[in-house]
């Protein structure tokens, strides 16, 4: 791992809360991160642990899992 | 009467009040006219940039609203239209309009904007509060709905005879210069007035020295600068040199809360917020650290979340808050403001400043006098309708109802609650008439996409400068051209305007495009919006994804627009993959039950029972206790003075005696199960058997209350002369014996309120103390009373009570967390209170006869309950609404609605509000017959299944069974979506519609094959 390593994160958002969440960070205009991708998910109780290991696979550096 | 009575409605107003109360109605079965004066609905609210308390983009969020009244097919929005003159009666009333002519054909106008390009005349534009100019051919704003250009008196072709520049470069042929005014007659069962409110002009003044000094601004002229779409496209300037402040003052109350004759004596209620807002938002503005600083007197941030919000303004984002009172602001040689001001012990001071905003009140609009004499409606000695505490949206005229600012000022969330509550209050007679002049809508066929490669549409917003502004919008439409199955991109300034709605549909059927992206905001905001419109195009409403490159990407990478670019390009990658993946789904129309279930019997519970039952619709109301009333038992008048109890007796028989209403009483909630159109609860009765009953209903109104605490502190409950609020209102009623005799009587304001354990205002305390002094001094003027306080809140025109107990003699000492008052129980058994005097800044030492304890407000413990409808509560245990400024008696449950102190403390006339507009809320469900079910739910595998129980087990919600031939099945109806069941199964048997395994992963998939 060097300086300019940045890792991707996938975060898997509840669309009730954590995903709304995301969107208040938007409109209070908070600052994190560009290699944070949220997907939508209707609630993390249908996150399977197959997508953690599938992305992971895919070349995800990690990911989290928000609701 | 209701015999003949009209199924339709007129409302007056077409700002954010008339928009929600033509919602609500039309759909519950009532065909609207929206009249509005100006070319676009919108108000007030479509020139703010943000809100308080979220910081929403005002614009995104009303934007939904204005297309849904613009499509709305029982709206009929009349622009430029004014009432002439009404007659009839409550339940049928004919009304004369005057439309105005636009001089632009709506049917052709495109609003492409060339007309505005072209014309030579410019005028002041309203719409940036008079900061910037316009055209005389304009658009109101970029969102405007309807999106249409007009002309207004300036034309030079109406001045001169000559020019009609716009009619040359016109595309589309659409410029009429000989469009005339017309005079329209309609037919209402009732009419809403909401003409809103106006700005106070400050230019009155010399004290304010505005335009002495185009630095100095009102607060609306601020709200513009700081907006995208505002004069200075969003960049934070003087006015003057177009150069970014340093330091920025705020000076609240101007133009309220003063008896001076060009003054308006009340509070406006919305200032103190705003201000706080705009001091944040300001900041975020700047690169450089900006100085900010508010000159008060009071701070009234009063309602839900609006003391946290001042914490952190002050705390986290350093904005400075000062009380004192103004002298003069003047202008000195260096373009500099200096403000001269006399600090809280009276000491003269001064500060200078690069600008000035001045919090400037709300005042009746210029028009409404006329329009209330047309209507016959009477208006208060300030200038807006005359309403009582006990029917806040009625006015002196049956049949003719009022709501948001024109009652009294008031923010958003109050505004919509009360836009929702006259919506009930005007159908509660025309029930009858319901749905007897609505219209239905034809639906195209749906295209059967099935085995069809998918052709996919990809729509980038540039949502002004909000996401265009930050990343490379081209190079992102760009790239998604080179996408699989792409076939068709563009970019749009604001993809969700209603115009390219149209455009959308359009490029739908020219293309052949059977999958639609749209690149934008958020979903949870404006999915269902694009997906009736790809619906309209034929298209299966499932066939539609975003990707969230605003809220979730140029809003939190401002700084790096670069990577902000290359995050789009992967979320609409992402989008792009994902849409090629999705199916048609087909909802199913479910029959639903008729009735509803309000959960408390406190004057909100009652007072939303009755809406619902006078509606026609069958109401349980249950109630946990042996008698109904809630606190209104113990309280005795409103502020303005209308006596509570005989009311209380009148609401209490309309629920006894109501045909409609079946009452449970020592009942409580044990059990709930269903969603939205079927629920099926079960009430056990807590008198001695525990009997239980099943009901079944479509909706359910939670008002389940709150109670004055119990004070902890101030001697209470040791010292017989220590009293709450209830326990002095009772002292009253029952002419207890400590008062007779008292010669002084000390309050305490923020008992248990606005400390680290409850950071909130209880909102109504300051009202009650100051009625309650008024009626002491009233009995004895030679009485002392003082009140010992932080913030005197007294909103609004209670403002009144405030200056009328300073008349009377009553004194004022202020105190704060840092010095609280202390309170002993003397050798004598004599009370004594010692606060340190806020002007002489020496402790006091007084010996009432009485202490009252303003003791706030907390919401009734119901953890059980609120967990069997799994709604959600805040930290203080307060119920919370789907949004906090639009949505303020729902749920993000659908079905489920709030109202009362459950809610958030608040008066009784609010708490009334809120009740009527929850039974409003309910009514767009009740009112129908059925409701579509189905879309994104769980689907079993039969094959698959081997009936281990594993979802049966997991669901939330108790929604999987084990059928005869041994697997599992999942009722649509019932289904709420979650994918638990899915994610849990063993077998792979189960699907969740729209966000299949094949769906999800495709977009991480996506996100790391190229790019990423």
């Amino acid at each position: 791992m060097n300086e300019t390593f940045e890792p991707q994160i996938v975060a898997y958002c509840c669309n009730y809360c954590a995903y709304a969440a995301a969107d208040l960070a938007g409109s209070m205009r908070l600052s994190y991160p560009s290699n944070v991708k949220v997907i939508q998910v209707p609630c993390t109780g249908r996150v399977d642990i197959l997508y953690l290991l599938r992305a992971i696979e895919d070349g995800a550096d990690g990911i989290y899992v928000a609701g | 009467m209701s015999k003949q009575a009209i199924g339709s409605v007129l409302v007056v107003g077409g700002g954010i009040a008339g928009i929600q109360a033509s919602l609500d109605l039309a759909d519950s079965g009532y065909l609207v006219y929206l009249v509005e004066k100006n070319s676009a609905i919108g108000g007030v609210m479509s020139q703010l940039d943000k809100t308080f308390p979220t910081n929403d983009c005002s614009m995104c969020i009303i934007s939904p609203k204005l297309v849904e009244v613009g499509r709305h097919l029982n709206i009929e929005l009349l622009t430029l239209s004014e009432v002439q003159s009404i007659s009839g009666e409550q339940g049928n009333f004919e009304i004369k309009l005057t439309q105005h002519p636009r001089y632009v054909d709506v049917d052709k106008c495109i609003a492409c904007g060339i007309c505005a390009e072209k014309c030579p005349k410019k005028v002041l534009n309203e719409y940036d509060a008079g900061l910037g100019k316009r055209k005389s051919i304009y658009l109101k704003y970029a969102q405007a709905v309807p999106l249409k250009y007009a002309i207004d008196e300036n034309c030079i072709y109406f001045k001169k005879g000559k020019c009609k520049a716009c009619e040359k470069f016109c595309p589309s042929d659409a410029i009429n210069f000989d469009d005339k005014q017309k005079e329209l007659t309609i037919n209402a069962g009732a009419i809403l007035i909401a003409p809103g409110s106006a700005v106070y002009d400050p230019s009155v003044y010399d004290t304010y020295g505005y335009k002495q000094s185009p630095n100095i601004v009102t607060s609306l002229e601020f709200e513009r600068i700081l907006a995208a779409t505002g004069p200075f496209a969003g960049d934070l300037v003087r006015p003057s040199d177009k150069k970014a402040p340093a330091k920025i003052a705020w000076l609240q109350c101007v133009g309220s809360r003063d008896i001076n004759t060009c003054d308006n004596s009340y509070c406006s209620s919305v200032c103190c917020m705003y201000a706080n807002k705009q001091a944040v938002i300001a900041k975020e503005h700047c690169d450089d650290p900006l100085d900010t600083a508010i000159f008060f007197m009071d701070l009234r941030t009063y309602g839900k979340d609006f003391d946290k919000y001042n914490l952190r303004a002050q705390e986290d984002h350093g904005v400075r808050f000062i009380r004192s009172r103004i002298h003069s602001v003047f202008p000195d040689d260096d373009d500099k403001l200096r403000i001269v001001y006399a600090t809280e012990s009276g000491k003269r001071a001064e500060e200078r400043f690069d600008m000035v905003v001045l919090s400037v009140g709300l005042s009746p609009g210029k028009d409404v006098a006329g329009l209330a004499e047309k209507m016959g409606v009477e208006l208060n000695n300030h200038g807006f309708a005359r309403t009582s505490c006990l029917s806040p949206v009625s006015t002196n005229r049956e049949g003719i109802f009022v709501c948001g600012t024109f009652q009294e000022p008031k923010d958003i969330p109050h505004t919509v609650m009360e836009a929702s509550a006259s919506a009930a209050a005007a159908t509660g007679n025309l029930s009858h008439a319901r749905w007897s002049l609505t219209r239905v809508k034809e639906m195209p066929p749906e295209e059967n996409v099935t085995g069809q490669k998918p052709r996919i549409g990809v729509f980038v917003c540039n949502c002004g400068i909000n996401i265009g502004g930050v990343a490379d919008v081209p190079a992102i439409r760009d790239y998604a051209r080179d996408l699989t199955h792409v076939i068709h991109v563009e970019d749009n300034l604001f993809t969700c305007s209603q115009d390219n709605q149209d455009h959308i549909k359009q490029i739908i059927r020219e293309k052949g495009i059977n999958r639609v992206v749209v690149a934008s905001c958020s979903p949870r905001t404006h999915e269902p919006l694009f997906q009736e419109t790809i619906r309209d195009a034929g298209l299966n409403k499932y066939l539609f994804e975003m990707a969230n490159i605003r809220d979730h990407n140029t809003w939190v990478h401002m700084d790096n627009p670069e990577k902000a670019t290359e995050k789009a390009k992967d979320l609409v990658r992402m989008a792009v993959a994902k849409a090629a993946y999705s199916e048609p789904l087909h909802q199913v129309s479910l029959k639903i039950s008729k009735a509803a279930l309000v959960i408390g019997g406190g004057v909100s519970g009652m007072e939303a029972a009755v809406g619902i039952a006078d509606q026609g619709r069958p109401v349980y109301l249950v109630e946990k206790s042996i008698e109904l009333g809630g606190n209104a038992k113990f309280l005795g008048t409103t502020w303005q003075g209308e006596q509570i109890g005989p009311y209380l007796e009148d609401l209490v028989n309309r629920v006894k005696n109501h045909p409609d209403i079946e009452l449970f009483m020592q009942t409580k909630v044990t059990g709930t199960t269903g969603t939205m159109g079927n629920f099926s609860t079960t009430l056990t009765s807590l008198n001695g058997e525990g009997k239980e009953i099943k009901i079944d209903h479509a909706v359910t109104v939670l008002a389940t209350g709150g109670r004055e605490k119990v004070p902890e502190q101030y001697l209470y409950g040791e010292h017989p002369h220590v009293m709450t609020q209830l326990d002095m209102d009772r002292a009253f009623s029952e002419s207890d014996e400590r008062l007779s005799g008292t010669k002084s009587v000390v309050f305490i304001q923020c008992v248990g309120s606005r400390i680290p354990e409850r950071p909130y205002c209880s909102k109504i305390c300051c009202t009650h103390s100051l009625k309650s002094a008024l009626l002491l001094k009233n009995k004895n003027p030679k009485m002392k009373v003082y009140i010992v306080y932080r913030d005197i809140r007294s909103y609004g025109f209670r403002e009144e009570l405030y200056v009328q107990a300073r008349e009377a003699g009553v004194i004022f000492i202020r105190y704060n967390l840092k010095n609280l008052p202390k309170v002993e129980s003397l050798e004598d058994d004599h009370l004594s209170v010692t606060v340190t005097d806020h002007v002489l800044g020496m402790p006091v030492r007084l010996k009432p006869d009485l202490l009252v304890l303003a003791s706030g407000i907390v919401p009734n413990a119901n953890t059980a309950l609120f967990e069997f409808f799994k709604v959600p509560v805040n930290s203080e245990g307060f119920l919370i609404e789907a949004h906090a400024k639009l949505r303020p008696v729902d749920f993000s449950s659908e079905g489920i609605f709030l109202a009362g102190l459950a809610h958030y403390p608040k008066p009784i006339e609010e708490s009334i509000a809120q009740a009527k507009a929850a039974a409003s809320r309910a009514m767009t469900i009740l009112a129908k017959e059925e409701i579509m079910v189905g879309g994104v739910v769980a689907s079993v595998e039969d094959a698959r299944c081997a009936a281990c129980l594993t979802c049966v087990r997991t669901c939330p919600y108790g929604i999987p069974k084990i059928n005869e031939d041994s697997h599992a099945v999942i009722d649509s109806a019932e289904c709420h979506g979650c994918g638990m069941c899915v994610s849990e199964c063993p077998g792979k048997a189960i699907s969740l519609q729209h966000f299949t395994d094949e769906q999800l992963l495709a977009k991480t998939s996506a996100l790391f094959t190229s790019g990423g």
